[in-house]
């Protein structure tokens, strides 16, 4: 792999998170910039979180202690479009988790794992904030609701063009 | 009567100038140059306005406690961090019109003396993050954000954090570890955070929907909001409906309704989907105990029951549940009760911080013992354990995720036991898919 630095325009925006915070409280960019480090690595590896601690002068155990602890952030490789669907409850009484069957079957994969081309991993999530318009899964930015199995099969064959 | 939603479907309510043209940031006018920080926390003080949340803490109290040492700076945290499942009225407020939570923000941070807010999002939100950090650039652009705002000398500075995927993190202590770029592992109270919060400093954390409010209790005063509702649940409140019913999706509700209407008024849920029953409510949130109909559509003492803080509770935990957060998930008869409550069980076991042994370990038992219920392998003893289990959790933890986990399985065991007796002494009928099992008698019973 490359060297592990941010291109110019992300570097300025570091700096800009890093300001939003008190002098000597830079840590605190920890977050943001860790959500940065995944867009442009796609995962965590210890390489990138690193490189987040040099960034941010605090010890790298700093950064895993806190990317291992919240669970939007990839500790290992995933594929090119992670899709990362909502087993909750109110999700489930709308037909969840035959549609998430549905979505496993149709890749040929379980939950936690990357198709053999690299292009899909599936990760099960908690609750997304969305209930009212489950089933609903999210893939980075995006949230896909009252997701069907027509649907899924619709967003697939977009994202394997 | 709308008050943080009146203007919600206009076309691109989101910019500032079409939000200004319905009268919005005429709060931050009034409350910068009119009146005094302590006249806006009188104001919220009379509104009556309760932490919309979950907890339900009158917010001006809660305002009132933060602590005001000279030369130290004290700060506001939005709460956006909305993971209770059943719960997505922040989303929809902050995705819909931004600057309805931007003006609470200012008008809030005014009152509080604080000049440097910030909202803190759940990390899932990022195209939320993006709306509101677009909205926030144009309220800097108007010179409402920033030094000198309206030439009054008060100065706010207003940021978006966002959080990494963490239940814990609504829970204030932990949403301020989170902030200040660490695990969300609640602190131990006291110190509060009015004392001793974001960066030791004196720190109010308040819920969106919370600091959404206090705009128009500043244009209107205090009386005016106080004026909706009934006894001390005051004014408005976003109530996430889901589940199993017509119209599925966010309302903003007087305080005072019936329980009956909000289901099965057209103005609201739309009743139960076609050809369906009503059969099981969980009102507030995941957290909050279900009821079965005949107790969420009136109290055991024979009333109606209502959309408000004390009538939901009417009963205790015996015969009642809560407001919560107003994530309101409705069951029809199809709904399998230890499923659902399976669910949650899942997800107070992944999102227990670990910190506390009873939670950590105890919500990984109920999440076990759940699952081999619902596969067909529930042992006679299991129904017990659970609510052994559950009891053990309650009250022995540093916050209340332990309490959150342990209301739902102990409250599904009171009202639906026989179902789980069902699992347990029929698992070839019960595993297969799509059985549900049918109270003789029920009024949900076909």
């Amino acid at each position: 792999m490359s060297k592990i630095v941010f291109p110019a325009e992300t570097l300025e925006l570091v700096k800009k998170i890093i300001a939003r915070y008190p002098d000597g409280k830079q840590k605190s960019a920890l977050l943001p910039i860790l959500h940065l480090a995944q867009a442009e690595w796609k995962w965590c590896s210890p390489e990138v979180m690193d490189y987040v601690a040099s960034l941010l002068s605090i010890s790298s155990i700093e950064v895993y202690e806190v990317a291992s602890f919240y669970t939007m952030f990839h500790l290992e490789p995933v594929g090119e479009h992670v899709i990362e669907y909502c087993r909750t409850g109110p999700c489930c009484l709308m037909g969840g988790v035959e549609v998430y069957d549905h979505l496993k079957k149709r890749l040929k994969i379980n939950t936690g794992e990357t198709t053999k081309d690299g292009k899909f991993t599936i990760k099960e999530v908690e609750c997304l904030a969305a209930c009212g318009w489950g089933p609903v899964f999210q893939i980075r930015e995006k949230y896909y609701m009252h997701l069907t199995k027509e649907k899924v099969d619709e967003i697939i064959d977009e994202l394997s063009k | 009567m709308k008050i943080l939603t009146e203007h919600i479907d206009v076309p691109n309510i989101d910019t500032i100038d079409v939000f200004m043209k319905h009268g919005g940031y005429s709060a931050v006018q009034k409350a910068i140059k009119k009146m005094t920080p302590d006249e806006v926390t009188e104001e919220v003080k009379k509104s009556g306005l309760r932490g919309r949340g979950g907890a339900g803490f009158p917010v001006g109290m809660k305002w009132s406690f933060l602590a005001k040492p000279e030369g130290v700076p004290r700060y506001l945290v939005c709460n956006a961090d909305e993971s209770e499942p059943g719960t997505f009225k922040d989303h929809y407020l902050m995705w819909k019109s931004p600057h309805t939570l931007i003006e609470g923000m200012i008008v809030s941070s005014f009152a509080l003396g604080a000049n440097t807010s910030y909202i803190y999002v759940r990390g899932e939100l990022m195209y939320v993050i993006n709306i509101l950090e677009k909205a926030i650039q144009e309220a800097y652009d108007k010179g409402l954000l920033g030094k000198n705002i309206l030439g009054s000398g008060y100065d706010l500075d207003l940021f978006v954090q966002p959080g990494g995927g963490a239940y814990i993190c609504g829970e204030e202590t932990a949403l301020l570890e989170s902030l200040e770029g660490k695990r969300g592992n609640p602190r131990n109270k006291p110190p509060f955070p009015a004392v001793k919060g974001l960066w030791q400093c004196p720190t109010v954390v308040n819920n969106v929907e919370s600091i959404a409010a206090t705009s128009w209790i500043v244009n209107n005063g205090g009386d005016a909001y106080a004026a909706i509702g009934v006894g001390r649940s005051t004014g408005t409140k976003l109530i996430s409906a889901s589940g199993h019913i017509k119209k599925p999706g966010v309302y903003e509700i007087p305080l005072g309704i019936t329980v009956e209407d909000f289901i099965y008024s057209d103005e609201w849920c739309g009743g139960i989907r076609d050809g369906h029953k009503l059969k099981a409510v969980v009102a507030g949130g995941s957290s909050v105990p279900i009821l079965p109909a005949e107790l969420i559509l009136t109290t055991a003492a024979g009333e109606k029951r209502l959309m408000t803080y004390e009538s939901l509770s009417d009963g205790g935990f015996a015969t009642g549940t809560m407001l919560g957060s107003g994530g309101f998930v409705v069951m029809d008869e199809t709904a399998c009760i230890v499923h659902n409550t399976l669910t949650f069980a899942k997800f107070y076991h992944h999102e227990s911080c670990g910190q506390c042994s009873p939670c950590r370990e105890g919500t990984g038992w109920m999440d076990k013992v759940l699952h081999r219920i619902e596969h067909g392998q529930g042992r006679k003893e299991d129904i017990d354990l659970l609510v052994d289990v559950a009891k053990k959790i309650e009250g022995n933890t540093i916050c209340p995720l332990g309490d959150a986990a342990s209301w739902p399985v102990a409250a599904a065991i009171r009202h639906f036991r026989d179902e789980f007796e069902w699992h347990i002494e029929h698992p070839e009928l019960a595993t297969k898919p799509g059985a549900v099992f049918m109270r003789k008698g029920a009024s949900w019973t076909k």
